[in-house]
């Protein structure tokens, strides 16, 4: 169905991914773990520095990364001069791109999760013999599990998907950070390449509809989801 | 075996406050609805923090003169009013919670002699989303007993049932409080429960 070099984008495009929604995840866990559960001074600007780029033009999420993990960043010369590494221009970047777009959404989708788990469960837990961590372990992330593999699958696809920002990030480096939206951008540009922008746009159509199912599915499994559903 | 409490407590613009102290058998903390009691319960379990006093039992202190235990130090068993099973496990897992977590020095229940004590052997491979009212206040006192408490709290156990039920748990709670041996603090508002199951009654008022 689709050819050798089609096969390259889409698996750059899923390994980008993967990396971005692996990344994220524990941050975005901490973050949804922390906005659920505490009030404290500047939770709200917490709340919007995680939403930024939601609303912000992707494009200009990319420059502030190009500005910050460019050679001459402040988070680029310290990878540069730690580890010897530099995200510029390799699909690295693209994920550490995708990541951050994916993150407003994967918060959001755990943040619920956790906040529908019934606290009064873990104190039960607590009068049982539990740790506070034993509790959390036992009783609130199985709770929230669905909702966090949720998360991670939303994430996966809008990573997928992401485009404005990695194309100002890394650019748009055929197999180093070419991913499927960039892919079909680059192809638009070029006459008699309309089947395979229609083959890619289809897969990206089988993919994002895929994603979202499998995620209103695992959100459905949570308590919340089910009172949601039953009403 | 004394169960010795003296706390206070501000909540809102509301204040908390007991001092009584409590023997063997069961001690009825009865009054009105909005007196406090549940909040008393769940400081005597270390889910609440009092503003001041002290709660103990026998010569342990688990709250006041600057030691305040975690409620999973205290040894002290609590049936909630909403019974409180854990969704996501069967009920031999919920049963088991407690188990594994208490000292084994501390345990004086096994499995098998709760589940024939309370009649719930037939319900072990169920979830808890599918028991009656009067199975999952059954299951959530066998899983306080099986975690090796020193003493239990119930909060209004007997709310949520109906009137049939309601005999056969006052039943269990007798030989808890009969054949166990095992102090009880009893939180309700009703009268009929209190004159049948109490041998001491605190009364709090609004």
């Amino acid at each position: 169905m689709l050819t050798p070099a089609e096969w390259g984008i889409v698996t750059l495009s899923l390994k980008v991914g993967g990396a971005a929604v692996l990344a994220a995840l524990p941050l975005a866990f901490a973050l949804a773990w922390v906005l659920a559960r505490y009030r404290f001074p500047g939770r709200l600007l917490l709340d919007g520095l995680v939403h930024l780029p939601l609303v912000l033009p992707p494009v200009v999420t990319g420059w502030l990364l190009l500005l910050a993990f460019g050679p001459l960043g402040p988070a680029g010369r310290w990878l540069e001069s730690w580890f010897g590494v530099s995200l510029m221009f390799r699909w690295t970047g693209a994920a550490l791109a995708a990541a951050i777009m994916a993150l407003p959404l994967m918060v959001r989708a755990m943040r619920l999760s956790i906040e529908a788990v019934d606290r009064r469960l873990e104190g039960a837990a607590r009068t049982l013999g539990a740790s506070s961590w034993h509790a959390f372990w036992t009783i609130s992330l199985p709770l929230a599990f669905p909702g966090v593999l949720a998360a991670l699958v939303l994430g996966f696809a809008r990573s997928i998907g992401e485009f404005g920002a990695t194309i100002s990030f890394v650019s748009n480096i055929p197999g180093e950070t070419r991913t499927l939206p960039l892919a079909i951008y680059s192809a638009l540009q070029i006459p008699g390449s309309e089947t395979m922008v229609t083959r890619l746009a289809l897969f990206s159509v089988a993919l994002s509809l895929g994603a979202l199912l499998l995620s209103e599915w695992l959100v459905r499994r949570t308590p919340a989801g089910r009172q949601q559903h039953d009403d | 075996m004394t169960i010795d409490i003296d706390v206070a407590k501000r909540r809102g613009d509301r204040l908390i406050a007991a001092r009584f102290t409590a023997g063997p058998g069961l001690t009825a903390l009865f009054g009105p609805s909005g007196a406090g009691k549940t909040s008393l319960l769940d400081m005597v379990a270390g889910l609440l923090r009092p503003d001041r006093g002290h709660i103990r039992v026998s010569t342990r202190t688990l709250f006041g003169d600057g030691i305040d235990l975690p409620p999973e130090a205290r040894r002290v068993g609590y049936v909630f009013q909403d019974g409180r099973l854990f969704p996501h496990r069967r009920v031999r897992a919920n049963l088991l919670y407690g188990v594994k977590l208490a000292p084994p020095a501390s345990r004086w229940m096994s499995l098998d002699e709760a589940t024939s004590f309370l009649g719930i052997g037939h319900l072990l491979d169920r979830w808890p989303g599918s028991l009656s009212g009067g199975e999952a206040q059954r299951i959530a006192i066998g899983r306080a007993l099986l975690a090796g408490p020193e003493i239990l709290l119930m909060d209004e156990p007997l709310s949520s049932l109906d009137a049939a039920r309601r005999g056969d748990i006052m039943t269990v709670i007798e030989r808890i409080r009969d054949d166990l041996k095992l102090p009880i603090l009893y939180v309700s508002h009703d009268r009929d429960e209190v004159d049948r199951l109490a041998t001491k009654v605190i009364a709090l008022d609004g």
